[in-house]
């Protein structure tokens, strides 16, 4: 399925609003990303650096004590957190900065949120030489220390953002405003399949070799595709990325998990395809949490990567025609998530991933024994322990899990 | 009230001046304290308003109007208590001075291109900025603003291709909007060396005035620019100037900068 509907645009979402000042620099990196496409050894030189540095490709994981405890589909984990740097957003920096050299680009800038895209991004700068600077919100300068020390300890200069909500998507229009003032020699590389046209599609395309390997792995694990593949949804990366692959397998049904914070009720939370209207943020239309004069609401969730109250327009797109089933974890059903992943299976999934593992048991016993059902564990959650230590640890989970 | 735009600049020439648009903030310190700043700028000589309507996430705008904004939505302003409340207010103190709107794209979008359009023409608003929203993306908005006369003013960039500028100028109502730096909104101490032929440019190819912005914030800066432009809009100093010190300072930056568009 194409679900480019014109170049830039995912039915009604997706294109280009953003200040004229930037509009030549994204015409430029279309027709830059484009000529790379075409051209083999580009593709190669991304996934050598793929297979020898960030250690591609993840293993796909039987969970079978999870398997055991849901009793029902057999659950399978993609293994992002095993990616260097820890999370899957190392994909997508790895081919956006060598863009940014093949394109002639002097030095790159970045925003984040949980600091997993602001360290990668720092990662591959470190990797091909080029200098970095990074916006981060200054509540998650705060609560993503760790991440901090990371980038700087790579090289990366760190701006804490003091305005607004002080977060993620604060942190990306100040990025756009830096890039606007140096747009001629700076690249911005955009850490969420989000923002203007043409990055929706790169950062898609770059995360898509999460999906492509989980169809091969599926087929040499369990000799079929899998009948499920979830993500957490922030901006969306991961889930398109694990997602986009299989859009035309009607068979497999596709299942995002948005972060529902204190509740859908409570207005504090991340649920944009579930509760957004449209809208425009950060140059392009898509489902936005906005009051009815069109301001921006500030998101919540305890996941610094799921704090944000957009989603990329493809993802916007496939929950409108209904292909992707949205569905949301609260604050708490992913602290259980967490501790259930970590006792259960050795692992420590990232806050953002066990927002994932939280709708994971649902639907194993929705599609119930003989089924597959593939958790994509976008990140591992050594960056949460601090906010997660900070309420307590329990000394037994209850076994319902999540 | 079609062609009061026009009309502002045709009144400034014939004096031999070139036109001041000044910007501020709609609901900057509170709703009627800004219809204040607004008539303060016109005693000070502006030629047209621009009124700022806030949005959470100015992304084209420097910290300054990133502030106002920020001081306006606490305020409780909105797209709607603008057009209700400031526009009538600021046109019964200021008849002869068009309006126009610069806001963001999303919350013309919240209101509904249509709705927002009928209502701005009805409350007496010229024209509309939106500078998130360049030719490819406002098509649509064109349409429903062309019905009922509203006038969707463009933006041209610095780093805009000169096959560009000229489309966009073609294209153009009410009057062109030249960035003058690559960057957002802000006083500048330096202009850009090459600002002149720009202004040239696109002045050749637009049938509407062209005017310069960003950065412009004294009558030196406006004397400059204002040689190859039929005005200027200055904004961040404007919006610092009544923030620190009331409409008064307002009036004041506005007479000095006039000052420096005398031919
Ligand atoms: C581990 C992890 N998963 C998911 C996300 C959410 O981003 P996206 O929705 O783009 O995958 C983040 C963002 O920082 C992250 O660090």
């Amino acid at each position: 399925m194409e679900t480019q509907t014109a170049p830039g645009r995912f039915g009604r979402y997706g294109g280009r609003y953003v200040p004229e000042t930037l509009v030549p620099a994204l015409l430029e990196l279309e027709q830059a990303y484009a000529e790379a496409r075409k051209d083999p050894a580009f593709d190669e030189q991304v996934s050598q650096v793929l297979r020898e540095y960030v250690g591609r490709e993840t293993p796909l994981t039987p969970a079978r004590r999870l398997t055991e405890l849901w009793r029902g589909a057999e659950v399978w984990l993609k293994r992002e957190d095993l990616a260097h740097t820890g999370a899957h957003k190392i994909n997508n920096t790895i081919g956006q900065v060598l863009l940014a050299k093949r394109m002639g680009k002097k030095r790159i800038i970045a925003e984040t949120g949980a600091g997993q895209h602001g360290v990668a991004t720092a990662t591959a700068c470190a990797l091909f030489g080029l200098p970095c600077e990074v916006f981060m919100g200054a509540v998650d300068v705060e609560r993503q220390s760790l991440n901090v020390f990371r980038m700087k300890a790579l090289g990366a200069k760190v701006h804490p953002v003091e305005s607004g909500s002080r977060t993620l998507k604060d942190a990306m229009n100040e990025a756009m405003r830096i890039w606007v003032s140096q747009v001629e020699d700076t690249y911005y590389v955009i850490g969420s399949a989000a923002g203007p046209h043409p990055y929706p599609t790169i950062v898609r395309d770059f995360q898509a070799v999460i999906g492509r390997e989980i169809r091969t792995q599926s087929l040499v694990a369990f000799g079929r595709l899998p009948d499920a593949v979830i993500a957490c949804i922030g901006g969306g990366s991961n889930a398109i990325g694990a997602l986009h692959p299989f859009v035309e397998d009607k068979q497999v049904r596709l299942v995002g998990v948005e972060a529902g914070g204190h509740g859908l009720d409570s207005g504090q939370h991340g649920a944009s395809l579930t509760l957004g209207t449209e809208g425009v943020l950060h140059g392009s239309r898509s489902l936005v949490l906005q009051d009815e004069n069109g301001q921006i609401i500030e998101a919540h969730s305890i996941s610094a990567g799921l704090d944000y109250p957009g989603v990329g327009p493809e993802l916007a797109y496939l929950a409108k025609t209904g292909r992707l089933e949205v569905r949301t974890a609260t604050d708490e059903e992913a602290l259980k998530a967490f501790y259930l992943v970590s006792r259960t299976e050795g692992i420590l999934p990232a806050l953002e991933s066990s927002h994932a593992f939280a709708r994971a048991g649902d639907l194993a016993r929705e599609l119930g024994k003989g089924k597959h059902l593939v958790v994509n564990c976008s990140g591992r959650g050594d960056k949460d322990v601090a906010t997660i230590a900070a309420r307590g640890i329990p000394a037994a989970i209850g076994q319902e899990g999540a | 009230m079609s062609g009061e735009i026009a009309e502002a600049f045709a009144r400034a020439r014939a004096r031999g001046e070139g036109a001041l648009v000044a910007y501020a903030m709609a609901g900057d310190p509170d709703l009627p304290g800004s219809v204040d700043v607004f008539a303060a700028c016109v005693e000070g000589g502006a030629d047209i308003l621009e009124i700022g309507v806030a949005f959470s996430d100015p992304i084209a705008d420097g910290p300054v109007i990133q502030g106002a904004s920020e001081r306006a939505l606490k305020a409780g302003s909105t797209l709607k208590r603008v057009l209700d409340e400031v526009v009538p207010a600021v046109r019964a103190r200021c008849p002869q001075t068009p309006l126009v709107v610069m806001t963001y794209v999303n919350v013309v979008m919240a209101m509904g291109e249509e709705r927002y359009a009928k209502l701005a023409r009805e409350r007496g608003v010229s024209g509309t900025i939106l500078p998130d929203l360049p030719p490819e993306e406002s098509t649509g908005i064109r349409v429903a603003f062309d019905k009922e006369g509203l006038e969707l003013i463009p933006l041209c960039a610095p780093t805009t291709s000169p096959t560009r500028a000229e489309s966009i100028a073609k294209d153009a109502r009410g009057f062109v909007y030249c960035v003058s730096v690559a960057g957002v909104t802000g006083m500048r101490s330096e202009l850009p060396a090459n600002l002149s032929e720009r202004l040239e440019l696109v002045r050749r190819l637009s049938p509407v005035p062209v005017v310069a912005g960003f950065g412009i914030s004294n009558a030196e800066q406006a004397r400059v620019v204002g040689a190859h432009a039929d005005g200027v809009v200055v904004g961040s100093a404007i919006v610092r100037a009544a923030q620190a010190d009331g409409p008064a300072a307002a009036r004041q930056v506005c007479a000095d900068i006039k000052r420096g568009l005398k031919r």
